[in-house]
């Protein structure tokens, strides 16, 4: 075990284990993250509401439930939760001035399935605007800065969840993944971010944004503690119909082989995904970690062609947006949420809410997700992009025939200076040039540190096929324990 | 000008059918709202709210294909929910859940029977499968200003659309057409089809064309009726309409018109500023429905008798003609009401087919009549199919005559009582015994000379005069034909 000086710095496995021997209490804990936020956060900025009475209130229940021994490897540990998961009773915002105020009376079943396991929640965690966006910066709120350089951006959507798991505010956060949404801003704050299968973890109370695609996953400091959180938050939902039947009364312990080793596994590169267009740092440090993976007796084929992947960006940016446009539609300042006030008919007043209410990014694509799905043009666009999703399904299939994990980097690039691509849409777009394909196919993928350039962190991205986490976990974990880059933590 | 002569109405029905679920189309908040509170039948779900996600009601599905089997309809294995886009503030979720290009069953048809041109199928393009809308209620305040009210308990009630083949030809076949399927519908039992509230409603589109013409490149679409008379009249006044613009060579606008039922006229409704474009996609939130071959087996096996078959079984069990066999099984109702009535006989004397005949009369004649009169339905009649089994019982074996059977029978309407109650306490037992009755019949020979007299001259009348003095003595308690051939016999021996 790793030695740390303060509690918040622990992983949560390390935590887990010793509020079991009772060796420290959740109180403790959660206290020292609260401090540990009391020092940091305003300048990390990770967070959108933070309640430390009842984190502390749950910390207590959840030692009362770890002395009568009844409790499960969470219970105690403080995590957050990305503002796009509704909470009974706690506001949620989507890091949206239209949902300001809205507190949802309901909870979302990945977090109540939380909360069941006694893990404690300190408060929701800033994130781009209706999860849209790529740096965080597209909240309404407030940006949020990379722990390890507070010039830079902590990635996004779910930057906030991985700045704060980054910079021990939290030993745990979710996010959910759309493009990239948690595997970017993992590789950009240096921490462990999964997107599962579709349909592995229930989207009930997930505030949408591209039905077909979000998908709600951990964020951790490590990859055990990645399978920790899953296996809590997966399975069948009743009140999710995408949610995968053949879950039920079948759960899966991530966690039981993820130390098996990746001796014979088959490893594919994606070429693709590498070239001009991706720093060589970044190019470095994946090549070098995917030798790593020779080394540790997976065999590996550099040169696997999947050369639809290339469209993958193309048509995400139909499908997400046009699902996008019909999912806010609901947001008319009549039920819930921001009202514009002004003197104006019905149709004024829904107008201005919406004008007002929604931020320019959030716009830009409803409007290109309206267009898209107009007469006339849904074939042209929405049609062809499905078919060039089918493409990529099938590609990914026909390859996970052969490999067991398809490598690329998580992100072209290091985490970008704050502001820098703001009035550039398209280059912003492009941060998630290697996460999307694994959306579009419905696929797990997981990304992890793998080296570091001035100080940053670089993401290795590992890709599986359908339900294939435990093998995909399997890997990553080798890999981290075989190298020492997540031994490394920010100063702040 | 043109000549009208030719021209021929094409009418097409899509009808809006809410089902008779537990739950709602995509949550478990009650379906029956009827004279509940406005928004207790509501949940983050059919309220639309951030995050929740729809659930298919199986019970809808079941419903549906229910009906499109007896609708001839095939049932496809595989189809899809779609969001149709648009903003409006009964719209919870800004998209109405629906189905746009694979719906659950297609292609079936309906027969109708005009008078005038002997049975024809009507084709029915689509059933599909819906979620209806919340409903506004419009208000003006004291100082004139107009406002709305969101009544939520009606979003998200499973909705079924019929959509019918624009095969109908008259205001009439409209009108048959629509009885037709909310009476299968009623067999069925998948609807209420209460149009007062809502739970049955018809659009109609209509042109015209000349006979033998391809069918028109526009319509006309009527909304706003409430009524299978408010179709028929306002099918009536937009041929009407159409016909003189026609006559004038004005050209007629594809539009939509609302039917008013005070001034009995359709009317432009105001046209959108932009036409609708409803940006259907598939649903993402609802994986594609499979619909098993096995399941659709084993509802259509489970079908009730439809509303043909059980008027053919009328005909054939019970002898009945057509017109009465009709009649009898236009309403679910009316339907069981005659069977019940007959299946307690106790019949003596007679056939069943006569007493079926008897019965079918009574229902379709007095029954008919009294609720009529007082506007209520066959299952709210307060004279039970068992009490007028008894009352037709009591004719068959002698007891009453058909005149007395009348008299209780509208006793037993006000005071719902069992007719042997109402004779017994009114004393209204036939007499039957013919020494009683002769001694009463020689006492009325002795009182009425000229009527003997008259009898002798040939007058037969005479005999009807008799028999009428003898019912008066016994208040009509004389068995009719006992009397008669007693004063026959009676007036024989004197003359
Ligand atoms: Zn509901």
């Amino acid at each position: 075990m790793k030695k740390t000086d303060e509690l918040y710095e622990m992983t949560m496995s390390e935590a887990s284990l010793m509020l079991a021997k009772k060796e420290i209490s959740s109180v403790e804990l959660t206290s020292s993250v609260i401090a540990r936020i009391e020092q940091v956060e305003s300048k990390v900025k990770g967070f959108l509401y933070i309640n430390k009475e009842d984190a502390i209130q749950s910390a207590e229940n959840a030692d009362k439930r770890i002395r009568a021994g009844d409790f499960t490897p969470m219970t105690g540990i403080p995590g957050v939760i990305k503002d796009n998961m509704c909470i009974t009773g706690v506001p949620t915002t989507c890091a949206s001035k239209i949902l300001e105020n809205f507190v949802p009376p309901y909870t979302a079943t990945a977090v109540q399935k939380l909360l069941d396991s006694g893990a404690v929640l300190i408060g929701k965690a800033n994130m781009d605007e209706f999860a849209m966006g790529s740096s965080t910066e597209n909240s309404a709120f407030h940006v949020t800065h990379n722990p390890w350089n507070l010039q830079k951006v902590p990635g996004g959507s779910s930057g906030g969840s991985a700045a704060i798991v980054s910079a021990g505010e939290g030993l745990f956060a979710l996010g959910s993944d759309t493009g990239g949404s948690i595997r970017q801003p993992a590789a950009f704050c240096g921490v462990v971010g999964m997107k599962p299968t579709y349909g592995l973890v229930s989207r009930y109370g997930l505030i949408a944004f591209a039905s077909s695609l979000d998908q709600i996953g951990p964020v951790g400091k490590s990859v055990m503690d990645s399978a920790m959180i899953l296996n809590v938050v997966s399975g069948y939902d009743p009140m999710d119909s995408t949610s995968l039947r053949s879950l039920e009364n079948n759960a899966t312990d991530y966690t039981a082989t993820i130390d098996q080793g990746v001796s014979g596994m088959k490893i594919g590169v994606i070429k693709e995904m590498f070239g001009d267009w991706v720093d060589a740092p970044v190019n470095d440090a994946v090549t070098k970690a995917v030798s790593q993976f020779e080394d540790m007796g997976a065999t590996v084929d550099w040169d696997v062609s999947l050369p639809s992947t290339k469209y993958a960006m193309s048509a995400y940016y139909i499908l997400a947006p046009s699902e996008a446009s019909s999912n806010l539609a609901r947001y008319d300042g009549v039920k819930y949420g921001y009202s514009w006030d002004g003197e104006g008919s019905m149709w004024e007043g829904m107008e201005n809410t919406r004008g007002i209410g929604f931020g320019s990014e959030v716009k830009r694509r409803i409007f290109l997700g309206t267009y898209a799905l107009s007469a006339g043009y849904y074939d042209a666009y929405y049609k062809k992009a499905q078919e060039v999703r089918t493409l990529i399904k099938t590609e990914f299939e026909e390859a996970f025939k052969k490999f067991d994990i398809l490598v690329t980097p998580t992100t072209p690039s290091l985490p970008f200076e704050l502001g820098s691509k703001t009035s550039d849409p398209l280059e912003m777009y492009r941060s998630d040039m290697c996460t999307i394909p694994a959306n579009i196919a419905g696929i797990p993928a997981i990304s992890l540190q793998c080296g570091f350039s001035e100080g940053l962190p670089i993401g290795l991205h590992l890709i599986g096929g359908a339900l294939s986490e435990e093998k995909l976990l399997r890997a990553a974990y080798s890999f981290e324990q075989a190298t020492e880059w997540h031994n490394r933590v920010p100063q702040i | 000008m043109t000549s009208t002569a030719k021209l021929e109405p094409v009418i097409g029905l899509e009808v809006h059918v809410q089902l008779l679920t537990n739950s709602k189309m995509f949550c478990s908040c009650k379906a029956a709202y009827t004279g509940a509170e406005p928004n207790t039948h509501v949940c983050p779900v059919c309220l639309g709210m951030p995050g929740t996600l729809p659930v298919i009601n199986k019970k809808a599905i079941e419903l549906t294909v229910m009906t499109a089997l007896a609708l001839n309809c095939s049932i496809a294995t595989n189809s899809k929910f779609d969001r149709k886009n648009y903003p409006y503030p009964d719209l919870m979720k800004g998209y109405q859940i629906s189905q746009f290009d694979l719906p659950i069953t297609n292609k079936g048809w309906l027969s109708i029977e005009p008078e005038n041109s002997g049975p024809r199928e009507i084709g029915i393009t689509r059933v599909h499968l819906e979620e209806d809308t919340a409903r506004l209620i419009h208000r003006i305040d004291v100082t004139g200003d107009t406002y709305s009210l969101v009544d939520i308990n009606r979003s998200g009630v499973p909705l079924m659309e019929i959509v019918g083949e624009p095969d109908l030809k008259s205001a009439e076949e409209a009108r048959l057409y629509l009885t037709k399927l909310h009476t299968i519908l009623q067999y069925l039992g998948v609807s209420t089809g209460n149009m007062d509230e809502g739970s049955f409603r018809c659009d109609a589109n209509i042109s015209l064309r000349e006979k033998g013409d391809p069918l028109p490149n526009w319509k006309v679409e009527i909304k706003n009726m409430n009524s299978f008379r408010a179709v028929f009249r306002a099918l009536e006044f937009e041929i009407e309409r159409q016909t003189n613009l026609f006559k004038n060579n004005e050209s007629i606008v594809q539009e939509t018109r609302g039917w008013s039922e005070e001034t009995g006229q359709t009317v432009s409704q105001r046209t959108k500023e932009y036409a609708h474009d409803y940006r259907y996609f598939p649903e993402p939130d609802l994986p594609p429905l499979f619909v098993e071959k096995k399941w659709v087996q084993s509802i259509e096996s489970n079908l009730p008798e439809l509303p043909d078959a059980r008027r053919d079984r009328f005909i054939q069990e019970y002898n009945l003609p057509a017109y009465d066999a009709s009649i009898l099984t236009s309403g679910i109702e009316t339907a069981n009401y005659f069977e019940e009535a007959i299946s307690g006989t106790n019949l003596k004397n007679g056939r069943l087919s006569d007493r079926a005949k008897t019965t079918a009369n009574w229902i379709i004649g007095d029954l008919a009549h009294l609720l009529n009169n007082s506007g209520a339905n066959i299952e709210e009649s307060p004279i039970k199919p068992d009490h007028l089994c008894e009352l037709l019982d009591l004719m068959d074996e002698g007891k009453i005559s058909v005149r007395m059977a009348k008299e209780i029978f509208e006793e037993m309407y006000t005071d719902a009582k069992k007719p042997s109650l109402i004779v017994k306490e009114r004393g209204l037992l036939q007499i039957n015994d013919e020494e009683q009755l002769k001694s009463m019949v020689l006492e009325i020979i002795n009182a009425n000379p000229k009527a003997v007299e008259d009898y002798k001259k040939g007058k037969s009348n005479a005999v009807g005069f008799l028999v009428g003095q003898l019912m008066k003595e016994t208040k009509g308690q004389a068995n009719p034909k006992t009397a008669n051939g007693l004063v026959k016999s009676a007036l024989d021996q004197v003359g």
